[in-house]
Parts: C-alpha cells; sequence; structure tokens
C-alpha cells in the first residue's frame, strides 16, 4: 500500500511547486494508475518514493514506512521502482542483470547464493524473460529489455511495484502482454502503481486512476468517475469527447480536430 | 570471469614485473635476477636489483593499479566509458595539490598524498560544476570537456608555481607533467602503498553501489542506494587512489581509460571483478610502460607518460567514436 497525504515537493529555482499538496492512495490488489499531462508531477511521486527528491511538507508512506526517513536498503525490499528511462552503458548478461534486483537482500561482503538464483529463475519466468536470461542487455528489443527490467522488479521481492511510462518504445502486442502481466500481478496481492499518460490504455487495467494537474489532484476514483469530458478537458486543454469502446465497454478519449 | 583468466592476469603482471627487473641500461638474467633478490650474487647486479628497479617496479604497479581501480570507479558511476582521472583534470588537480606542498617545503612521505588528495579533491568538484553549468553531465564528451578544461587550468598553475621555484624547475615540472617511476625511495612507497590500500578496499567495499549507480541514479535510488552519498564517496575514493598516484610517479595519462576496458574485453562485467582485474591490470601495464620507457631509446629514458599517452590516444579515439 501507498498512501501520499499532502505532499509538496518543490525544486529549486522552480517557480511553481511539482507537487501541491497532493493525496492519494494505492491499495494492494489492483493496479492504481496517476495520470496526468506533462509537468504535472507525475515523475515526481516516482522520484520521490525512491528518496531522490524531498518533500517540502506532507508524507509518502509506504505500507508502514515513511519513505523520508526510510532505511533506502530496507525499503527497496518492499518498494521496487521500474524508473521511466534505464539505458546500460556498459551491458550485461540478463542473469547479472536481473541478479541487481537481489541487491538489497545483501550487505558489501555478503556472497549471493543459490537462493539468489533460485528467485531470479523465479521471476525471469513470471515477466516472460526467462529464455532471455543468457543473452546481454545491449541485444534486448524494447520489449524483451521492459520484461527483463520487470523481472529485476520482482526479484527484489517486495509486494509493492511502481513503473513509470512502462509501455514507452512498446508495440501493441508487447504493451498488452505487459499490462495483463501487470494486472495478474496487482490480483496476486500486490500494490501496483502506474505512472502513465497512456489514459485509454489505463482506463482498461486500472481499478483506480488518479488524475494530477500542477501537482494537484483534480479527480481521482474508478475510470468511469475520471474519464469523464468535463473532468479531462480543463486539465488536457484541448478539445475532447469520450466514448465507449464498443468491443470492451471501456470508457475511450477522443481528442477532436481543433478545425 | 573464469579462474583461467585470473590467472592470465597474474602471469601477465608476473611477466611484466620480471621484465622490469630483468631489463634497463644493464640486462640482468633472469636467474640473476632471482638470485640478487635474495641477496646472493654479483654486488653490481644486487645494487641494480634491490636498489634501483625493484622500488620502480613496486612503484609501477602501484601506480598502475590505483590509475586503473580510479578509472573503473569513475567510468561506472558516471556512466561513460571515456571517464578516467588523467581527462578528467582529477590527476592534474592532485598534481596542483603536490606541487603547493612541495613549494610550501612540504615534502614529507606521509603529506605529500595528503597534498595530493586535497587537490584532486577540488578537481572533482570543478569538474562536476563545470559539466553542470552546461547542463551535461550525462553527456559524456561534455564531461570530458569539462575535465579538460580543469586539466589546462591546473598545467598552468604549475608553471606558475615551479617557475619561482629555482634551480632543477623546468627537470621537476616535466616530471610531475609527464610522469616517471624513476627515485622511487622505500620511505615514499611504504606511505603510498598503505594509501593505495586503503583506497582500494574502501572501493571494493562500494563496488554493490558503483554496480547499481551504472543504472541510473533514479534507477539505484529504487535499489536502496543513497545515491548522492554514495556517489561522493566514491568520487573521494578515485581521487585518493588518483592522487596517491601523482604524489608517486606524476601525472601518467590514460590507463584509467585503458584498463578498465580491456578488464570488461575479458568478460569481466561485476564492478568488484572490474576493479579487481584493473588493478592487476594496470600494474602489469604500468610497469611494462616503464620498461619500454627505459629500453627503446636508452641510455636516454622517455617520460612515462608519454609512453602511456602513446597507447592511450588512440585507444581514446577508437572509444569517442564508439561513444558518440
Amino acid at each position: 500500500m501507498i498512501s501520499v497525504a499532502n505532499a509538496v515537493v518543490r525544486y529549486p529555482g522552480a517557480r511553481d511547486n511539482a507537487l501541491d499538496g497532493a493525496s492519494f492512495e494505492a491499495r494492494p490488489g489492483c493496479v492504481t494508475a496517476v495520470v496526468g499531462p506533462n509537468g504535472s508531477g507525475k515523475s515526481t511521486v516516482v522520484r520521490t518514493l525512491v528518496g531522490q527528491v524531498e518533500l517540502a511538507s506532507g508524507s509518502m508512506r509506504v505500507g508502514a514506512v515513511d519513505v523520508a526517513s526510510a532505511d533506502r536498503r530496507a525499503l527497496a525490499r518492499t518498494l521496487a521502482v521500474v524508473t521511466q528511462r534505464e539505458e546500460l552503458t556498459f551491458p550485461l548478461p540478463v542473469r547479472d542483470y536481473v541478479m541487481l534486483g537481489r541487491y538489497p537482500h545483501h550487505g558489501a561482503w555478503s556472497a549471493l547464493g543459490p537462493a539468489d538464483a533460485t528467485l531470479v529463475d523465479a521471476a525471469a519466468a513470471r515477466t516472460g524473460a526467462a529464455e532471455l536470461i543468457d543473452r546481454r542487455t545491449d541485444e534486448l528489443s524494447g520489449g524483451e529489455w521492459q520484461r527483463v527490467r520487470l523481472a529485476r522488479a520482482l526479484a527484489q521481492g517486495g509486494d509493492v511495484l511502481v513503473l513509470d511510462e512502462p509501455g514507452t518504445f512498446l508495440d501493441v502486442a508487447h504493451e498488452m502482454a505487459l499490462f495483463e502481466l501487470l494486472d495478474t500481478l496487482a490480483r496476486e496481492g500486490r500494490t501496483v502503481l502506474l505512472v502513465s499518460h497512456q489514459l485509454n490504455l489505463v482506463a482498461r487495467f486500472a481499478a483506480h486512476i488518479v488524475l494530477l494537474d500542477h501537482g494537484r489532484v483534480v479527480a481521482a476514483g474508478s475510470p468511469a468517475d475520471v474519464m469523464r469530458g468535463v473532468v479531462l478537458e480543463p486539465v488536457y486543454h484541448w478539445p475532447l469527447v469520450i466514448s465507449r469502446d464498443p468491443a470492451v465497454g471501456a470508457p475511450v478519449l477522443v481528442p477532436l480536430r481543433k478545425r | 570471469m573464469s579462474l583461467s583468466r585470473w590467472l592470465l592476469l597474474a602471469v601477465a603482471l608476473v611477466a611484466a614485473c620480471a621484465a622490469g627487473l630483468a631489463l634497463g641500461p644493464v640486462p640482468i638474467a633472469p636467474g640473476d635476477v632471482v638470485r640478487a633478490l635474495v641477496g646472493a650474487g654479483e654486488p653490481q647486479a644486487i645494487a641494480i636489483v634491490r636498489d634501483l628497479r625493484l622500488s620502480r617496479v613496486v612503484l609501477a604497479m602501484i601506480t598502475g593499479a590505483g590509475l586503473g581501480m580510479s578509472g573503473a570507479a569513475l567510468q561506472g558511476t558516471l556512466r561513460n566509458a571515456l571517464a578516467e582521472p588523467y581527462l578528467l583534470g582529477v590527476s592534474g588537480g592532485a598534481a596542483v595539490g603536490a606541487v603547493l606542498a612541495v613549494v610550501a617545503g612540504l615534502t614529507a612521505a606521509v603529506a605529500l598524498p595528503v597534498a595530493a588528495f586535497a587537490g584532486a579533491a577540488c578537481a572533482v568538484v570543478l569538474v562536476l560544476l563545470v559539466a553542470r553549468a552546461a547542463r551535461g553531465r550525462a553527456d559524456p564528451r561534455i564531461l570530458l570537456m569539462a575535465g579538460v578544461v580543469v586539466g589546462a587550468f591546473a598545467n598552468a598553475a604549475i608553471m606558475v608555481l615551479l617557475a619561482g621555484a629555482g634551480e632543477g624547475t623546468v627537470r621537476s615540472a616535466l616530471w610531475w607533467m609527464m610522469g616517471s617511476v624513476a627515485g622511487a625511495d622505500w620511505a615514499t612507497i611504504r606511505w603510498l602503498t598503505l594509501y593505495a590500500l586503503g583506497g582500494g578496499v574502501a572501493l571494493v567495499a562500494v563496488a554493490r553501489d558503483i554496480d547499481l549507480l551504472a543504472l541510473g541514479e533514479d534507477a539505484a535510488a529504487g535499489l536502496g542506494v543513497h545515491v548522492a552519498g554514495a556517489t561522493r564517496r566514491i568520487f573521494l575514493l578515485a581521487a585518493l587512489l588518483a592522487a596517491v598516484t601523482v604524489a608517486g610517479a606524476g601525472l601518467v595519462g590514460f590507463v584509467g581509460l585503458v584498463v578498465p576496458a580491456l578488464a570488461r574485453a575479458l568478460g569481466v562485467r561485476r564492478a568488484r571483478e572490474v576493479l579487481l582485474a584493473s588493478a592487476v591490470l594496470g600494474a602489469a601495464l604500468v610497469v611494462g610502460a616503464d620498461v619500454v620507457a627505459r629500453t627503446v631509446r636508452a641510455p636516454a629514458e622517455l617520460p612515462l607518460g608519454a609512453v602511456t599517452a602513446l597507447i592511450g590516444v588512440p585507444f581514446f579515439l577508437v572509444r569517442l567514436r564508439r561513444v558518440s
């Protein structure tokens, strides 16, 4: 479970708060999506969770742990994050890369053992990365790389997953497979927080959507609550209609041409 | 990495050391080298091997190991295959610190590396500030440009400092700027070994942080690294190792660039192994480079830094192409 309460973040030199009193929760058992336009504070949520950005006021908790004062390594055993971008300057064998997820469970001198290797294999199998395990990270396609990164996050062993724009650079099939997997992982009891700007996709997979604008939560609720023209149009400053997908029944945002 | 490759590295180091003890203006047969090392044989051979060459070989080993590890740590942490202490101006900063100490009369073997370390730490901070001002810490080329600028400033500062330093000025300026392991004395070597061992062990202890920082700062933070603190620690340790080499041997460039890349080419991937392999390979490379420096134009000696640059510059150009 992730609880964000009145979170305020201001980057040095910035005119406005990146997060401006945002409050929301991500519960275990379902996918929660944080959506919003560029610069709405979505990624700041992720960076604050991992301790890269400090809260000016308010709090963020993972379970009962306040991230501001948390021991980072202990937190990494509960909370795993797949950041927006990650490019390895020095490619690694996929197995070694997924093994990095076990580092938070070890001190500087304790060796990684067979138990870690078993967990790594299990995590790779879970995300469909088992057949990639003997390849190298620089030989993977975009979809394969995302599966491998998700395996690394699962290898961390926690029950809270945060993903920042995981669908970027993925084609339809890989994107759908990834979101299906996230849905399954959530149903098993994990907390899955998804940061994304792909509203239509999110509306099909997330049980709970949090809409951010200028660092504030302007709407939160089920897809039906948030995916409404009166809610989205003032946030995106673009004329749009919400229709209903004839095949799956999910709400679909359709941006209109201006002329 | 497989045991056989580690053995290969060890053999390379032993071979380089054997050459370092045997070759020179007066070549000494390998058997006589061994006899001289244990104190038997001709007095002349004993004097050459034990008093002249052994200290030289040991100083070259410390220099190579320090530069190799420093480069490996900087490359991983900065996610930059071109990072190394010389090109980043860190060695230059160390040289300024050391020269300042010498000019101020602080020449004790224990103090010189400390002064060099202070200079190196200042240079690290300066390079990162310049790169940040250009908004390019993530861009390998901008970081290098910042390093070159700081390095050029350091060279100028050394010139100015040594201009009024009196007799032997040109010679000592050249020594600092071109690097040399000649004239190593055991008191200095003892202190350098101590500092280098401390820095090396501390770097190996934070090797897992280097592995994770290589994924990017946010990803490392998500895996439990205290990014700001860990980065600072690694930079300072890399600066310490570079400073030790500068205090002992002046500016020896490109070793920190070439050695970690060779280690990776051997199939080493994890930071701890890259650091250790870089230490062994660096030691072998600099001992070998010193053999070249004193044999190719004997009895004249080439500056050690010139030899490593002759190896390193073509290597750098190939790397630069790949990075761009």
